[in-house]
Parts: structure tokens; C-alpha cells; sequence
């Protein structure tokens, strides 16, 4: 007996000291405190560490304002241009020659693979904007000669020269008037990358790495890169700008958006990218949270893809945008956090038009309009959902769902395809989609941003336009708008666009979101960045 | 001899069929094949044709076939479509990690599991055996998936003791090395080592806890009922008839025969034990393996499939096939493993 109790002692002890260990681990929080440091959980792997490559926001996120500065840049309070790299400006009364002075001692990124000779100067400048603007240029075919941005605003083609006129002074000349150059190149596209490092790169037979392992002048430095895992960054010590941002920032690269949010709960994440709409309230409730808000210059469209029948029919468009019932998606997808988009631009831009037109919910006129253009009883379509959320949309596979059910209502099949982000772009280019749940985020408050890079034929080849649709007469409108100064003259070129876009049916607007970040409550000045890339130079973190 | 030529032979016939099935697999993929095999999409045609000069693709399959073993063999493993990564880099950084939480998992599963066993399959029809039994049953019955949930709904979400993600919070700049965390801690040049140690294993309990429940939870009923068998044998009974104490019998006697027949048994459950954690790396974050395998797949990066599938399936079966022949070896008169009384 006196064994058997020994045997059951000893048992005993192995679970004791199991639990003991575990509960002591448990509660023994390391700390973290005497780390400079913050932790943003993103949503996707960047396509690269240069904007000029990459219409997509995780790839901005990831680079536009943390490697890199503009000549101008957004006040993100009031959209107002301020000075960057320019400390002023000066355009001639033509509207055609734009003058810039730029700033001394300006220090890039000094790293492992890196150490600068000399500080930024006007051949940076010169360089940054001839890698996209000239197709012969050494640098323009690297890492794939598409860049979309610039691309689908036709801006190499409006640009007739850069020149540096001496170190720090460089002037660009326009072949035509366009009033939004300048907010142009203040968007998180118009980076100004190294000269210095370029040539060396070319010297080494690298040139690629120039967008994977950047230099820039930005507030954070670039460390490494883990694909699906995460990005490092460290201060650059000597930006030209007064910053009080954490010492190490990293990119914990997390694509679920519930992991996220349990993420911010933990504390493993400091700030969270697309807190989805179920989870404000949650935010909201909790002390140690905080929910950063404001309307957001977006838009979330359905496209159909124009080049393909049936959809090159704007009949069939019509028909289909008839069949589905916006204000339910609003209330299913959006909870309530979004606006009913009726055109392109939100009611925050000075282009919005509240008068125009939009197709009501009627499955019977639907179904009327498909016969009138032959498209069969039990005909299937697929609709691609994008597979990260935006603000402008928060859940594109729950919405389309929802449309699934509303188009067998009127006899049409469809099929929902996802991919991951950076394929799903990728053949969105290449057209292989009957219709998409997409969005766009401007980068600038000017109207010429949504309608140019959505709707244009330029836009087709450079992949932002993802309707895949090509109308000379909207391509008309919308270049006379930029030729002048004139706001009531702008508008009312837009306004007739918007009644093109009525008849014609590209794409189905459906709503203007709210953007939102979600932090941690002892994160200090954060602020959410409506025109574009998240920002970080001037977050502090409240000691406890 | 005779036996090791016939597993060795099984072992090689495996491989080559795994080797033949990972080989075509490019050419079941949806897409360009070239990209699909070589994880480059051509840019120009010049570099197209380069390409399938290097691929052998402009000869015949036999040709394809050697030349991919070759490759194989000289550890150029292709590169990632994704970001043309290095394969047999990113594997090497990947595996390591599974390898770990696997270690551990057994560790915990020998060190509880079997005492337990032997202490409730002696003490059998008595109240600890019944909670021990009850304890292992549902254990058991768990799927791995659900607990992990559990876990972290429990621990991560409502009292926040412990993290959620990963193995390291990406604080601590602790660079790749060997690819055990742990032992990486050991070499990085960073000043709060004794912070980074205990955070790493704030990472670790969850993960390590969820596999660990299943296996811990079938070595108590395997050797449970190993020993009840063992105690009823006719050897033991002529040991308690000759005066021994139960303690002098139970090492003497009981220990070595309980265990011996099991042993295979228990090895065998490793490759459970990679399956499962190669689930709950999905669910932590574990940058093992598992997790590496599903974002591959969700990124259609095909060249990574497929290397990962080789790789994970060659190591399964080299473990199964090698288990089978030391019991083998070690057993003669056994024809084939026993079925495991669950």
C-alpha cells in the first residue's frame, strides 16, 4: 500500500509542477517597456518597397511615407500642398513651367547594403521622375516598366522635360496646362528614390534591388522583409525633420482581419489596418482601445469587365446593375458606416453632384433588358471578390454573396472567385474577370483622381481601370476638365461625365465609406491619413 | 539483411513515386508551365527561350525528369513565384520551426503521458484510473483545431496572459539563424535576453499545449493498457506468488514488458503529431512548415507547393519506413505491427 502511495505521489508532483509552471508563466508578463517600438498589424505582403510600381495601398503602407518623401506633400487635416522635399515653388502664368527649390542637407538612408556619399540634390529629383516618365531611361524596364499610377493618368505624356537648372533647383515643363500637377506630385506615387544608389546598383549588375531593398529619405529605414511574416524598420536618424516615432517599427503581416483585431486585443499590435465593421463597436467598448475615424475619399464599385460579351453591352450593364439592391448591401456589408455612392467622387470633394442620376432596385426591368439583349435564362457570370478589406469595401465575399442571391432572381448564375491580393490584381490586369467588387482610395482631394484612373482608356493597360471600358467622348470630357483653373467650368465637365457613366453603366457605385484605424489607447497621434499611406513619424506612446 | 534490402527497397520505390508524382505536378497546374517549374514568369521572349534551355524543356521528358532530380540533389531547389525567394532557404527557416513545437509536443506527451499511464493502468477501477481515463478520452476526442480556439478564446481573449501569434513578439529583434527559437535567442546579440526568453515561452505554451493533449492523451491509454496486460501475465503472478513487492515486480518485470510492445506504437504517433501541429500553425502563426505550405497555396506560388509537399511527404515516410524496420529488426517474430488497442 505504502508503494502504491509513493507511485501516486510522484504522479501527483509531475501535474503540480506543470500546472505551477504554467499558471507562473501565465502571469509573468514580460516586459516591453524599455523597448522604443511599436507594432502595426498590416493586412498583405507589399509588392515591393516603391509607390511608383504599385497602385495598391499595403504597398504605399508599407513604404510611401515611411522610406520615402515628396517633393510636396498633404497636410492630412485639411488637404491642403505644403512643402517636402521643395521648400517652395513657383509655377509660371501659363500654367506650363513649374519651378522648384529644394532643400540642403537632406540625409538618405545610410544602411547594411547602403552608405550615401553625398545628400539628396536636384539629380535625385531629376532621376525619380525620369525612371517612369522616359521609356529609354537605364532604370525604366526594371522590375517590370509598368507604373500604373502614373500610367494611367497619361503623365508621362504631359511632361515635355525635367531639368536640373543647379543642385537644387529643378524645373519640369508641361507640353499643356493640368491643375492637378502639383497634387500629383504630392501623392504617395511620386516617392523620390536615390540617384546615388541607383548607379551603384547598375555598376553591380542589381538593379532590381532597388525597390526591394530601398533608399530614401524618409523618417524609418528599411531592415527586412520576411514574406507573410513581417517588415522591419528602424529610425533614420538624421531625417530633416523633428520626429518623436518609435525607434524599431514593425509590419506584423496579418491577413485575417479577426486575428488582427484579437491581435490589438492581446496587445501584440499597437494599430490595426481595416478594422472590420462588426468589430467598431467592440472597439468602441473597450477602455484600452481606440477608434480613429473620418469620411473617407473613396469609392467601392461593382465593375464589369467592357472588353467581354455579354458585358460589352450596355444594355446587359444595366441590367445587372438593376438586379441588386443597394441598400441592403449598405446595411449587410457597410453597417451603416458608408454613404450610397451615386458617381465617382463623395460628397466631400467640391465635384460631388447630388442630383445625379442612379438605377433604382428592379429585378422585373432586369430581367426584360437581359432578354431584350439575348443573354439566356440561367446564364453564369463570375463575380471576383477582392480578398483583403478596404474601407470601401470591408468584406467584398459576404457582398458578393448577397448579389449571388439577387442575380438568380432574375436567372443569372454566378460564380465568386477569390485569389490572393497581389494575383488578384494581377489578372484583374490581364481582363480575366466577367465583373469585380473593387474600390479605389484617392490620393488626392482633386476629382481628376477618380475619374481618370477608374474610367479612362489610358487606365486599361496600367490596370486601374478594372472595367476594362474605353468611351473617347468620357475621355473627352474629363481631359477638357483639367485644361482650367475654373472650379463652376471643372464641375460641370464632371457632371456631364456623371451622365455618361448613368447611361453607360461601366461600373455600379455603391457607397463612399468611412475609413477607421483602430489602436491601442496609449498610442498618441495617430491620425488617420485620408489621402493614402499610413504614417507613423509622429506617433508617441503614452508611458504608464 | 534480407529484411533491410526489402525496406530499402520500399523506401527507394517510394521516393521515386514521390519524386515522379512531384515532378508532374507542374504540369497539373493551372498557368504558364515554365513559371510553374521554374517560379519565373518570363519577361521577353529571349529569356523565355533561355529559360527552357536551362528547364530542358525543349527536350524530351526523360530529359525534364533527370534534369529535376539533378537539380534536386544539388540543393538548387527553385525559386518562389511570389518573390523569387530561394526555396531550400525559406524550407530550411521554416522546418526547423515545426520541428520544434513537434519536439516539445513529445517531450510533454513522455513525460506526462507515460508515468500517467503506468500509475492509473496499476491502480486500475479506482477512482484516479476513472479521472485519468476520462481525462485521456477526451483529450482524445478533441480535435486539435477546436482546442486551439478554445485556448485562445479562454487565455488570449478574455484574460490576456498569453499571445496569440507567432513565436517571438517581433520586438525582440532576434534574427534567423538556426531556425529554433530558443536556441536563436542563445545567439543573437540582443541585450534582454532573459525578457526575450520568457516571451518566447509565453509563445510557445499554447501551441505546444494544444498538440500536446491529443498525443499525451494516447500514450496514457497505450501504455494504460499495455500494463493492465502486462500485470495479468503468468510470469507476474508467479513473482507475487515467490513474495516480490508490487514495486520489485513493476520495475523488474512490468516496465520493460508494458513498454517494449508499444514503443513503435508511440514513435508512429509522430507522424500524427506533424500533421497536427502542421494545423495549429495555421492557427498560431507559427511561421512552421504548415503555415508556410497554406500561404503558398493561397498565393498559387506552385513551385513552393510543390517542394513543400515533396519534402513534407519524404520526411513522413523515411520516419515510417525507418520505425518499421528497427521494430522489425528488433522483433523478428512479430509479421507486422500490432494494431494499437485504443
Amino acid at each position: 500500500m505504502a508503494l502504491r502511495r509513493s507511485t501516486f505521489k510522484s504522479g501527483l508532483c509531475v501535474m503540480m509542477i506543470t500546472a505551477i509552471s504554467t499558471t507562473l508563466l501565465g502571469c509573468a508578463k514580460p516586459s516591453l517597456n524599455n523597448i522604443n517600438a511599436m507594432t502595426y498589424c498590416s493586412e498583405s505582403n507589399p509588392g515591393s518597397f516603391n509607390p511608383q510600381l504599385d497602385t495598391s495601398s499595403t504597398t504605399a503602407d508599407a513604404s510611401a511615407h515611411q522610406i520615402y518623401d515628396r517633393l510636396l506633400e498633404f497636410n492630412p487635416s485639411n488637404g491642403l500642398i505644403e512643402p517636402g522635399l521643395a521648400s517652395s515653388w513657383l509655377v509660371s502664368a501659363d500654367g506650363l513651367t513649374y519651378t522648384f527649390q529644394l532643400r540642403s542637407g537632406v540625409e538618405f538612408h545610410n544602411t547594411s547594403y547602403f552608405s550615401p556619399s553625398r545628400t539628396f540634390n536636384a539629380d535625385d529629383v531629376v532621376f525619380s521622375i525620369d525612371r517612369w516618365r522616359d521609356k529609354s531611361h537605364p532604370y525604366h524596364h526594371v522590375n517590370g516598366g509598368s507604373y500604373p499610377y502614373f500610367d494611367s493618368l497619361r503623365l508621362d505624356e504631359r511632361i515635355k522635360s525635367v531639368e536640373r537648372i543647379n543642385g537644387y533647383r529643378v524645373e519640369i515643363t508641361l507640353y499643356i496646362p493640368d491643375s492637378s500637377f502639383l497634387a500629383n506630385l504630392a501623392t504617395d506615387f511620386s516617392v523620390i528614390l536615390s540617384e546615388e544608389y541607383a548607379i551603384e546598383l547598375m555598376t553591380n549588375g542589381r538593379p532590381a534591388d532597388l525597390d526591394r531593398f530601398p533608399i530614401g529619405t524618409g523618417p524609418y529605414k528599411f531592415r527586412e522583409f520576411r514574406q507573410n511574416q513581417h517588415i522591419r524598420f528602424e529610425r533614420h536618424e538624421d531625417y530633416f525633420l523633428p520626429t518623436t516615432g518609435p525607434q524599431q517599427l514593425v509590419f506584423d503581416i496579418t491577413n485575417k482581419g479577426s486575428l488582427r483585431m484579437a491581435k490589438l486585443i492581446t496587445g501584440e499590435c499597437d494599430a490595426v489596418a481595416f478594422p472590420s465593421q462588426s468589430d467598431l463597436a467592440v472597439i468602441q467598448e473597450r477602455e484600452e482601445l481606440t477608434l480613429l475615424q473620418k469620411p473617407g475619399l473613396n469609392i467601392g464599385f461593382w465593375a464589369f469587365n467592357a472588353s467581354k460579351a455579354p458585358f460589352d453591352n450596355p444594355k446587359v450593364r444595366r441590367a445587372l446593375a438593376l438586379a441588386i439592391d443597394k441598400t441592403s448591401l449598405l446595411d449587410a456589408v457597410y453597417l451603416g458606416q458608408a454613404t450610397r455612392a451615386k458617381s465617382l467622387v463623395p460628397s466631400a470633394s467640391w465635384a460631388y453632384q447630388s442630383t445625379a442620376k442612379e438605377l433604382g432596385y428592379n429585378p422585373v426591368r432586369a430581367r426584360e433588358l437581359l432578354d431584350e439583349a439575348d443573354v439566356p435564362n440561367d446564364f453564369t457570370m463570375n463575380i471576383w471578390a477582392m480578398p483583403v478589406q478596404r474601407a470601401y469595401n470591408p468584406n467584398a465575399m459576404k457582398m458578393a454573396q448577397l448579389m449571388k442571391s439577387y442575380l438568380a432572381d432574375v436567372g443569372v448564375n454566378v460564380n465568386i472567385v477569390s485569389y490572393d491580393w497581389n494575383i488578384f490584381r494581377e489578372n484583374l490586369r490581364l481582363g480575366m474577370h466577367d465583373s469585380v467588387l473593387i474600390g479605389w482610395n484617392a490620393d488626392n482631394g482633386d476629382p481628376d483622381n477618380f475619374y481618370r484612373p477608374l474610367l479612362t482608356c489610358e487606365a486599361i493597360p496600367s490596370g486601374t481601370n478594372r472595367a476594362m471600358w474605353c468611351n473617347p467622348e468620357y475621355d473627352e470630357l474629363i481631359e477638357q476638365a483639367l485644361l482650367t483653373d475654373d472650379f463652376a467650368l471643372r464641375t460641370a465637365f464632371y457632371h456631364q461625365a456623371n451622365k455618361l457613366l448613368f447611361e453607360q453603366m461601366p461600373l455600379v457605385p455603391i457607397a463612399h465609406a468611412f475609413q477607421y484605424q483602430a489602436i491601442r489607447a496609449d498610442i498618441e497621434n495617430m491620425e488617420v491619413n485620408p489621402f493614402g499611406g499610413i504614417r507613423f513619424d509622429s506617433v508617441t506612446r503614452t508611458k504608464k | 539483411m534480407k529484411l533491410f534490402i526489402r525496406y530499402l527497397n520500399l523506401m527507394v520505390v517510394t521516393i521515386f513515386i514521390l519524386l515522379l508524382f512531384s515532378f508532374i505536378l507542374p504540369f497539373l497546374f493551372p498557368g504558364d508551365l515554365l513559371t510553374n517549374i521554374s517560379g519565373i514568369s518570363p519577361q521577353s521572349n529571349e529569356q523565355r527561350i533561355a529559360l527552357e534551355q536551362v528547364y530542358k524543356l525543349d527536350q524530351s521528358i526523360f530529359h525534364q525528369f533527370a534534369f529535376y532530380i539533378e537539380s534536386l540533389l544539388d540543393g538548387n531547389w527553385g525559386v518562389s513565384t511570389s518573390d523569387q525567394s530561394n526555396l531550400l532557404h525559406e524550407l530550411l527557416l521554416a522546418f526547423p520551426a515545426t520541428l520544434e513545437l513537434v519536439a516539445y509536443a513529445l517531450l510533454i506527451a513522455v513525460v506526462i503521458g507515460i508515468p500517467v499511464g503506468f500509475l492509473s493502468g496499476l491502480k486500475n477501477h479506482n477512482p484516479l484510473d476513472f479521472s485519468v481515463v476520462t481525462f485521456s478520452i477526451v483529450g482524445y476526442s478533441f480535435p486539435v483545431v477546436w482546442l486551439a480556439l478554445i485556448f485562445i478564446t479562454i487565455f488570449c481573449l478574455q484574460f490576456q496572459w498569453l499571445p496569440i501569434s507567432g513565436r517571438i513578439d517581433l520586438l525582440f529583434d532576434v534574427p534567423t539563424e538556426t531556425g529554433f527559437i530558443l536556441i536563436d535567442i542563445a545567439r543573437s546579440g540582443i541585450s534582454n535576453k532573459a525578457d526575450a526568453y520568457l516571451d518566447a515561452l509565453h509563445h510557445l505554451i499554447l501551441p505546444t499545449a494544444s498538440v500536446a493533449i491529443v498525443t499525451t492523451a494516447l500514450f496514457i491509454r497505450f501504455t494504460r493498457r499495455s500494463i493492465m496486460d502486462v500485470m495479468e501475465k503468468d510470469y507476474i503472478i508467479a513473482a507475487k506468488s515467490r513474495g516480490f513487492t508490487q514495486r520489485q515486480i513493476f520495475f523488474k518485470h512490468g516496465l520493460k514488458n508494458a513498454l517494449l510492445p508499444i514503443l513503435p506504437l508511440l514513435v508512429l504517433q509522430i507522424s500524427t503529431l506533424i500533421t497536427n501541429v502542421m494545423i495549429i500553425e495555421t492557427i498560431f502563426s507559427w511561421p512552421g512548415i504548415g503555415r508556410w505550405l497554406i500561404q503558398a497555396i493561397y498565393q498559387q506560388d506552385y513551385p513552393a507547393i510543390r517542394i513543400g509537399m515533396l519534402v513534407v511527404s519524404l520526411c513522413v515516410m523515411a520516419l515510417t519506413i525507418t520505425i518499421e524496420f528497427i521494430t522489425r529488426a528488433m522483433n523478428p517474430a512479430r509479421e507486422r505491427a500490432e494494431s494499437a488497442t485504443v
